[in-house]
């Protein structure tokens, strides 16, 4: 199991939390809710090592887009790039629901 | 059990198997009467999991619900199938026990308070063994009291099923739900073909498995109360008419003597058929001793 961590500036508070997902083989669960500070900090707990690179350029991808200061944690069981992209998509559109 | 579904029955069915746990769990209560306890966002997860480099889940598989079914308190623990087999292990165990145990208390304070267990396990997590079998045993032990007092329903909708340990916590349940989709069985499929070879059970056999195991079966021999379609509504309506019916006048695990009467008249001498035994050990059969 690889533990990974980044910040990603932000531009607006998170009002609601928000849990999505299970940690099933090849899903993930993400719990989004707001941080303290003005960043965005992502934990990751992923049971697949030496994939640091595509979480990397997942989030990179992700944050192009999305600028609230959350606090997100991504348990993975081995989900594809695809599918972390779609659970924090889903994350975020359950807490701005 | 009604079987004549037509392809547009269902396609527009509401699949109870689809959801998750949390869903599950959610779709028993009366509208806007729950709410979880120890939810992810607590963190309390197992923290035996990544020592062994398993990503834990942060409630650890396990869903505590508190609120109303049909107007009577309940609470609902839901095991989440696809988060490491539903295995009971410390914390999942623990939170299933004093789910019960805070059921009982308030049971006894004058409010009965049902508790539904939603059973797709396959017993206890092998990576907290010692902690996962300590854990069924408080689990029994809370059956137990809460029975007297309200209802303690188990339903397996499948589709993991009910093994191991956990289907003696399923055989000291009031009543038992089933789908044609769930499994019941305390040694899974699996573990009989390792253990004793492909002789005496082919798992990869699933006409066999489900002829055996499954909840057409187990509701035909009497082991289970009611068996229901794959669809929402159904399984609530069933939950609800078992909340209703208060505790069983006899609880099927205190009909010793009938179970073991059926054992001793079986023919042991030669190979038994599941459909047999349907008319061997019917539904009838089992609740002889109720009234």
């Amino acid at each position: 199991m690889e533990q990974i961590e980044h910040t990603y500036p932000a531009k607006r508070k998170v009002i609601n939390r928000a849990h999505v997902g299970v940690v099933s083989s090849g899903d993930m669960e993400v719990l989004l809710e707001p941080a303290d500070g003005i960043d965005a900090h992502v934990f990751i707990r992923t049971s697949v090592d030496g994939f640091g690179v595509s979480w990397k350029a997942v989030l990179d991808r992700f944050f192009s887009k999305y600028d609230g200061a959350a606090r997100i944690q991504i348990n993975d069981a081995g989900g594809t790039p695809g599918i972390a992209q779609l659970r924090l998509e889903q994350a975020v559109e359950a807490s701005e629901q | 059990m009604t079987d004549k579904r037509s392809s547009a029955d269902f396609i527009h069915r509401q699949s109870f198997i689809e959801l998750d746990a949390r869903e599950r769990a959610t779709a028993l209560f009366d509208a806007g009467t729950s709410r979880e306890l120890l939810g992810p966002f607590d963190r309390v997860e197992s923290p035996w999991l990544a020592m062994q480099g398993v990503t834990p889940q942060e409630d650890d598989g396990c869903v505590v619900m508190k609120g109303k079914i049909a107007g009577h308190a309940a609470v609902v623990v839901a095991l989440e199938g696809a988060f490491q087999g539903g295995s009971m292990g410390e914390v999942s165990g623990e939170k299933m026990t004093a789910a019960l145990d805070l059921a009982y208390a308030n049971s006894k304070k004058g409010t009965p308070t049902t508790a539904v267990l939603l059973l797709e396990t396959g017993g206890v997590r092998l990576q907290e063994a010692n902690l996962g079998l300590a854990a069924i045993a408080e689990l029994m032990g809370s059956v137990l009291l809460l029975r007297k007092y309200a209802p303690v329903i188990c339903l397996s909708a499948g589709t993991v099923g009910c093994f191991g340990g956990m289907s003696l916590v399923a055989g000291l349940a009031s009543y038992v739900v089933m789908t044609r989709e769930a499994r019941l069985g305390l040694n899974g499929p699996e573990v009989i073909e390792q253990e004793n070879g492909i002789d005496e059970f082919d798992s990869s056999d699933h006409a066999l498995v489900w002829a055996i195991d499954g909840g057409e079966q187990r509701f035909a021999t009497g082991l289970v109360d009611a068996l229901v379609i794959d669809d929402t509504p159904q399984v609530v309506e069933a939950i609800r008419r078992f909340v209703g019916k208060g505790v069983p006048a006899v609880h099927r695990s205190s009909q010793v003597e009938l179970y073991r009467s059926r054992i001793k008249a079986l023919d042991t001498s030669r190979q038994w058929d599941p459909k047999e035994l349907r008319t061997l050990w019917t539904a009838k059969s089992a609740t002889e001793g109720k009234q």
